[in-house]
């Protein structure tokens, strides 16, 4: 198992490396040039200058791409053109954010889509089989903004049950030690601050999880129409099982190999993909913050918003893989 | 479709040879007289879910060709400019069946032609993907060893930023327009299609049937051509059928994020649906007609791209 991760962890390096090199030809491939494209509207002949000397763009490329990689090792992602701060504390302030909305959108792509396609496939050609259906194309053809301002519009602005935008409301005085409002709110005792973070997240929670509900349900109803046939559970049926057990031991946890990596997956691209929905609630996490970043050419969030967001993306896939030795007894043996 | 039954009657003619050494079919071949698209053509047309998506797709493809012949007025035109207040926003009537928005444009105008540029940045920027796609997957299937080992990373580079980010940092070198907007999902598309072509090159090399071409004396080029790829094209143009409802939404999404260019009354659905926000307690139909429009056509494209997979699986084959 350690091997595996640390084999795993190697593999990381000539992919960081490559995505290194793409983004260091993709800041000079913008237009006007990465001076342009690191000072934005502050341009002046003076700053110019500054960052010239500070990128060596005099230099042989080999040498500026050295220079570029060693601040990365440094940390140094750049100056956020929007904010004035360094990009990764930026990254990092807004991460919690995204994570917690990302928690709540999993909650709800689980404990629907699960249950959902686990009745669907046992009683395949019913109503609930074709409201899976239906989900799940729904998740799959509905752009997300889209079904973000549905959302907005129907249980916020016209029903008023939730909040319209934002992680907090701005009337909540509230301490955050952690940046994750609804842990702080706990943490701090703040009971009314922590329930009202957690209603912010409620309706972009949904949207974001519609995504990963649709294939959640469409991989649990294929995986457990799989194993429900499969001979074994005819042989425990036979021997006269109880049913519940059937359901537990044989077939549910037999049919969740599949949709554990599904989910895991998923977690990598929610935890990057929420740019629409932040953006649609103003949720002030990492992807709001970039398309801000779009909107404003701000190049250096950009290319360290990108870096940072596949460097997750990576370590969530090999999370996934090590859990899923974990949980497979078969793979665990082959080790 | 003539290039695809090619492999067939090759196959059919090689299959002699092989059977002695196997006794079984080749993959492409068939012996029941009747060819895998044939076959697929048979079963989707008895499946109601491939004909709603067909006819979705049908009616889809119509309107946006036809859209000069239906629209009212053209995709430009304001023809209510003096109607619209900042405060009101007329709703349906006889002259504008659908509303106006607050450009003053007729709705049910810019719809149509909304259909129109989405069928064009669907169609040209699958065509990029499935371009650059083909000629990754031939490069790295065809030479093999370091140059597929060196594609395939960069492939794996592409796949390990999310789509939306890729399009998102191509449209901001390409600048901001309908054809940055193309370019940016076909990029998208090409590591896609690249991965997929090429796997389903390396099932068919394989496969006895191209072991008996080479056998028989072709090149490796014509093997190729004439055999591995054409066999290829099944999952290539269920994935191609796919990506168009893909195409869809995220031209939406790129306009939402500001990278379309051109006038924010531009007639697109993904910009009418972005310009809507602001009015969404005034006017919600300003949102939802558009939004309708791409989850239908989004819909209709995944019906098809799906049932097509279906038909074409060989798995499915034998259930009959």
């Amino acid at each position: 198992m350690l091997r595996l991760i640390v084999q795993r962890l190697l593999l990381l390096i000539p992919l960081l490396l490559g995505l290194s090199v793409l983004l260091f030809g993709w800041v000079r491939a913008l237009p006007g040039g990465p001076v342009q494209a690191m000072l934005g509207e502050r341009y002046t002949p003076e700053a110019a200058a500054e960052i010239e000397a500070q990128l060596g763009l005099d230099q042989p490329l080999i040498v500026q791409y050295g220079k570029y990689l060693l601040r990365l090792l440094q940390g140094d992602f750049g100056v956020s053109l929007q904010s004035g701060r360094p990009v990764l504390e930026e990254f990092f302030t807004r991460f919690p954010a995204t994570i917690e909305l990302t928690v709540v959108a999993l909650v709800f792509a689980i404990g629907i889509g699960i249950p959902l396609g686990y009745v669907a496939a046992r009683r395949a050609g019913s109503v609930v089989d074709h409201s899976a259906v239906v989900v799940s194309l729904i998740g799959v053809t509905v752009p997300v903004f889209f079904l973000a301002f549905i959302l907005k519009y129907l249980f916020a602005v016209e029903l008023g049950w939730f909040p319209t935008t934002g992680r907090q409301s701005a009337t909540m005085i509230a301490t955050h030690p952690t940046n994750f409002y609804v842990l702080d709110g706990l943490l701090t005792a703040e009971w009314d601050a922590a329930w009202d973070a957690l209603v912010h997240l409620i309706l972009p929670g949904i949207a974001l999880g519609s995504i990963p509900l649709a294939i959640v349900a469409r991989m649990t109803r294929a995986a457990v129409s799989e194993v429900q046939n499969a001979d074994y559970v005819r042989t425990a049926r036979a021997k006269g099982i109880k049913a519940s057990r059937l359901r537990g031991q044989h077939i549910l946890k037999n049919a969740m190999l599949p949709v554990v990596t599904t989910i895991g997956l998923q977690v990598g691209l929610l935890l990057s993909g929420a740019v629409l929905t932040e953006t649609v609630f103003a949720f002030s996490g990492i992807g709001s913050f970039l398309a801000d970043s779009v909107f404003n050419a701000d190049y250096p969030v950009m290319q360290g918003f990108v870096l940072m967001i596949a460097v997750v993306y990576a370590l969530v896939n090999l999370l996934v893989d090590v859990s899923y030795g974990l949980i497979d007894p078969r793979l665990r043996r082959q080790q | 479709m003539s290039a695809n039954e090619l492999p067939v009657t090759d196959g059919e003619a090689a299959a002699p040879l092989h059977a002695s050494i196997h006794g079984d079919g080749p993959a492409g071949a068939d012996h029941g007289g009747e060819g895998v698209w044939a076959r697929a053509w048979r079963t989707l047309r008895r499946n109601p879910v491939a004909i709603i998506g067909f006819v979705i797709v049908a009616v889809f493809v119509l309107v946006a060709v036809l859209a000069p012949l239906l629209a009212p007025y053209g995709g430009t035109e304001l023809p209510g400019r003096a109607d619209v207040r900042p405060t009101l926003i007329p709703g349906p009537s006889a002259e504008y069946p659908l509303g106006l928005d607050r450009y003053g444009g007729d709705v049910l105008s810019k719809l149509i032609w909304g259909a129109q540029a989405s069928l064009l940045v669907g169609v040209l920027s699958t065509l990029f993907g499935l371009t650059g796609g083909l000629l990754l997957g031939l490069l790295a299937g065809w030479f093999g060893k370091w140059v597929d080992f060196a594609v395939m990373r960069l492939v794996d580079l592409m796949l390990s930023v999310p789509s939306l980010l890729l399009a998102v940092s191509i449209a901001a070198i390409v600048g901001q327009s309908s054809m940055a907007v193309i370019i940016a999902i076909g990029v998208v598309q090409v590591p896609i299609f690249a991965r997929l072509l090429r796997g389903s090159m390396l099932a068919q090399k394989g496969q006895d049937y191209v072991l008996a071409a080479s056998a028989l004396g072709l090149t490796r080029r014509s093997v190729t051509m004439s055999h591995v790829l054409p066999n290829s094209v099944g999952p290539v143009i269920v994935q191609a059928t796919l990506s168009l409802a893909t195409a869809v939404i995220e031209a939406a999404a790129l306009s939402f994020l500001g990278l379309g260019g051109g006038e924010p009354s531009t007639a697109e659905w993904g910009r009418m649906l972005t310009a809507a926000q602001q009015e969404l307690a005034v006017a919600p139909r300003l949102a939802i007609l558009p939004g309708i429009c791409i989850a239908v056509t989004a819909l209709g494209f995944t019906l098809v791209g799906e049932s097509l997979r279906e038909a074409l699986d060989p798995r499915n084959r034998t259930r009959r």
